[in-house]
């Protein structure tokens, strides 16, 4: 197992150094500098700036800089944010956006799999219907249109809740986004968990036990939920991913200062290294969540361990 | 069974995780008793070093924080600041400050003539890679310094004693106190930034020398002050506590401001504004700025290079009635000149056909078009560029109809990305007309006329007459303050006369404010110190 994780970690390598040379031609090859504005500068005085953040070498010497840091831990100094390095930044917004995250994520886990097994115990009953229509529609709205109605709902009319993640100090603050983010994600757990565990407890397996005349409670917990969450589990690992990238639109809208807004700032105003930087990161969290899920994988299910 | 343990462990492990995050990033309530005011900032400041940033956004917080030579009041007029009191040398081109005696920075040392020259020094410093490098052209050798010609020492500031500095400037400024407000001139503890280095702009280590400090930045969230028991006119600061709160989306302020999260908004979103106009018509607060709308031509290449009558027709067959009323619609004001009304000691010019009716204008637009040798069989086609957004693209549909309407003419609306507009305007290769804006950086119409020279690298359309320069050089020369006037509105008078841009609208400022605040006064800096406000009643 270890060596196993081991493999898949070095065999990452090369992908990630992919990832920053595309993510570095493609920041480079977008029209406009990070220092453009309305208010064109007097050329001696874009020379100094361009002196002073290294983009007046030649870009080959630039992406070498670049590696070279990285390969430091370093990402450079952020454009847009001039008195902060990207480092910093992102270590300062990424246990936000993580524990948003993980906050949706769990919510969406207990919620989405308990709504799923009484989805499926009472399959195609009218708690079955309601379940399943509120799963559909939680998956079709899209959560810029969720986010501004809860705000509307909760913050404006009711004032139960803030409007903004700097509207309150405690955790209320993060109620409307983990809700939002998460509802998605729930509606998405619900129908696998459903679908899934139909599936199972139609099995031989399932027939067997019934006939030595094991109770519905217990076939449940000991025997069917198991092999019904495999494909439930599948899906976290592609999940996390969506609810880091999906953060952005949340963060932007409760105003979060996470790493999807970083993400957008940046490339809006041509932050190459802050763009570069999360990318990189981004790409590394990937990665690493796939392994961790493929690890998780093996612990639930012994065929694949024996393989 | 040991699964659904395992998921538990992991899932319990999580929420523990998430909850301890949370616990950590949780600011300290402050105080009870304090008056605490929240205002938002449409984008996060770049920086809150005084020599380098450049927004709106950054220089908004700085006036907070900082302090130069002169400032202005809550209603726009120019006063002494950390300078009692200046006295100005007969040929315009000595001024010579003298800083207050109480004035303090935040950790008690004393404000000196010196910090001045520091942070002069520090703007035109080619190592600090300046922005506002370049507002300093006129002091002595500045310029050669930003290009790194000469060395820092040589530039013309002088701190003759602790409090006397004495400013020699290469010709006439008449602007220069105006200059002397805007934070990039602000003063420079030069310990200070030798301890810190580049992060001494940073909460706990910024230095401030106004009415607050910087206690806490949190990129992409807030940036939160506090009073500054050490400025010199503390005991006419009312609010305690300012946080600056970033708001990128509009719709999201404006429910934020509903939810009692806001008590000043940085603007008003277009959606809804006759509704929320009803709704908080004793809030809304609707003021002139100094900022023109504008389409440009490119003037380096045909149809529009040596054409200035088919330029005239194209500017007079738009309504700009219709675009402020139906298009903008919050109050922008119709834009028949370069320079925006209000300025001081100016009075702009107009464009010459503003007297006549808008059908006057479309006959008299519809002939030149013809002379130009366009017509119905043989119409002016064009691509009309603007950066992609609803009120940019709004305007240039409805431009692109008048134009359509009037003339027969057939522009092609392209829209760009903001950064990618900015790169074709100064490429001028694939430009025809396009949409762009000017702000005033201070109170004088050389803001906004000194970037139609030839020389003048903010000039978008290329435009190059020589009797305009001429207009201008003369004006800089100019120490008599009406005579200078006199010359520039007749350089305005050049510029409209060749059409080189086609003004659309003049800005205005909109910001919803509480009943609360007390002190915010419209002005058309669209400045609002958070040291003259003021809150009803302490939360």
């Amino acid at each position: 197992m270890l060596r196993y994780a081991l493999r898949r970690l070095l065999g990452a390598v090369p992908t990630l150094f992919l990832v920053i040379v595309l993510a570095f031609l493609l920041v480079h090859a977008a029209p406009g500098g990070p220092f453009d504005d309305q208010r064109v500068l007097p050329a001696e005085i874009e020379a100094n700036i361009a002196a002073a953040y290294h983009l007046d070498e030649p870009l080959v010497v630039q992406f070498l800089r670049y590696v070279g840091g990285v390969l430091r831990g370093d990402f450079g100094p952020s454009f847009s944010y001039r008195d902060y390095t990207v480092s910093e930044l992102i270590g300062r917004s990424f246990p936000i956006s993580l524990q948003l995250g993980a906050l949706a994520m769990l919510l969406a886990a207990i919620v989405g799999v308990g709504t799923g097994i009484v989805a499926a115990l009472r399959q195609n009953s009218p708690l079955d219907k309601v379940v399943m229509g509120f799963a559909m529609t939680g998956i079709s709205i899209p959560v810029f249109v969720i986010a501004p109605l809860l705000v509307l709902l909760f913050a404006v009319k009711l004032q139960w809740l803030p409007a903004s993640w700097t509207g309150s100090q405690g955790a209320s603050r993060l109620l409307l986004p983990v809700i939002s983010l998460a509802l998605p994600q729930i509606a998405y757990v619900a129908r696998l968990t459903r679908a899934s565990l139909i599936d199972v407890l139609s099995s031989d397996f399932i027939r067997t036990a019934r006939a030595q005349g094991l109770g519905t409670t217990s076939i449940i917990r000991y025997h069917a939920l198991k092999p019904a969450m495999l494909p439930v589990l599948s899906y976290l690992g592609p999940a996390v991913a969506a609810v880091l990238t999906g953060s952005v639109v949340v963060e932007e809208i409760f105003g979060i200062p996470g790493l999807g807004q970083l993400f957008v700032r940046g490339s809006l105003n041509r932050d190459y290294t802050l763009v570069l930087g999360v990318v990189v990161f981004y790409a590394s969290l990937i990665v690493l969540f796939n392994l961790v899920v493929d690890l998780l994988y093996g612990v639930i299910d012994p065929r694949i361990r024996q393989r | 069974m040991k699964t659904i343990r395992q998921l538990l462990v992991i899932t319990v492990s999580l929420a523990l995780f998430a909850f301890a995050v949370s616990s950590c990033s949780k600011r300290e309530d402050s105080q009870a008793g304090q008056s605490i005011i929240n205002r938002a900032l449409s984008t996060e400041p770049e920086s809150l070093d005084p020599q380098k940033s450049r927004s709106v956004q950054a220089l908004d917080v700085l006036r907070d924080i900082g302090e130069g030579l002169v400032a202005y009041s809550a209603s726009g007029e120019l006063i002494a600041a950390t300078a009692v009191s200046w006295d100005i040398s007969e040929d315009g081109l000595t001024y010579t400050f003298h800083v207050r005696r109480g004035a303090r920075w935040s950790n008690g040392d004393p404000v000196m003539a010196q910090d001045f020259v520091s942070g002069l020094r520090r703007l035109v410093d080619p190592q600090t890679a300046a922005f506002y490098a370049a507002e300093l052209a006129n002091v002595v050798n500045a310029a050669a310094i930003v290009a790194g010609d000469m060395p820092v020492t040589a530039l013309g500031v002088e701190a003759v004693d602790d409090a006397t500095l004495v400013i020699s400037l290469l010709r006439p400024t008449p602007y220069l106190l105006s200059l002397l407000t805007h934070p990039s001139t602000f003063p420079a503890h030069s310990d200070s930034i030798a301890e810190h280095g580049d992060s001494f702009a940073r909460a706990g280590k910024l230095l401030s020398n106004g009415a607050y400090v910087l206690v806490d930045w949190q990129p992409g969230s807030i940036i939160e002050l506090r009073r500054n028991e050490q400025y010199w006119n503390n005991a006419n600061t009312a609010i305690d506590v300012v946080r600056h709160h970033i708001v990128t989306q509009e719709m999201a302020e404006v429910n934020r401001y509903r939810a009692g999260e806001l008590h000043t908004t940085s603007t008003v979103p277009p959606d809804n504004f006759d509704q929320l106009r009803v709704e908080y018509a004793d809030e809304l607060h609707i003021a002139p700025t100094l900022g023109v709308y504008y389409y440009g031509f490119n003037l380096t290449k045909p149809p529009f290079k040596d054409n200035p009558a088919l330029r005239r027709a194209l500017s007079m067959a738009i309504d700009r009635e219709v675009l402020v009323e139906a298009i903008t619609g919050r109050g922008e004001a119709p834009a028949y000149s370069w320079v925006p009304p209000g300025i001081e000691n100016y009075e702009p010019p107009k464009l010459s056909y503003a007297d006549l009716s808008q059908d006057e204008r479309n006959a008299l637009a519809r002939s030149l078009y013809k002379e130009a040798g366009y017509s119905d069989a043989n119409p002016l086609q064009f691509e009309l560029r603007y950066n992609t957004s609803d009120t940019q693209q709004r305007i240039a549909l409805a431009v692109q109809a008048m134009w359509r309407d009037v003339l027969g003419a057939e522009a092609t609306p392209v829209n760009v990305e903001f950064q990618v507009l900015l790169d074709q305007m100064r490429d001028a290769e694939v430009t025809e007309v396009f949409r762009s804006s000017w702000f005033g950086d201070y109170n004088d119409a050389n803001t906004f006329l000194a970037i139609m020279q030839s020389d003048s690298p903010g000039n978008m359309p290329r435009y190059a007459n020589e009797e305009y320069d001429t207009l201008m050089k003369s004006a800089a020369e100019q120490l008599d303050l009406d005579r200078r006037r006199l010359y520039l509105e007749e350089a305005e008078r050049v510029l409209l006369a060749d059409h080189a841009v086609i003004p659309l609208y003049f800005y205005v400022s909109k910001h919803l404010v509480s009943p609360e605040v007390g002190g915010w006064e419209d002005n058309i800096l669209n400045y609002h110190y958070s040291q003259y406000l003021s809150l009803d009643a302490a939360e």
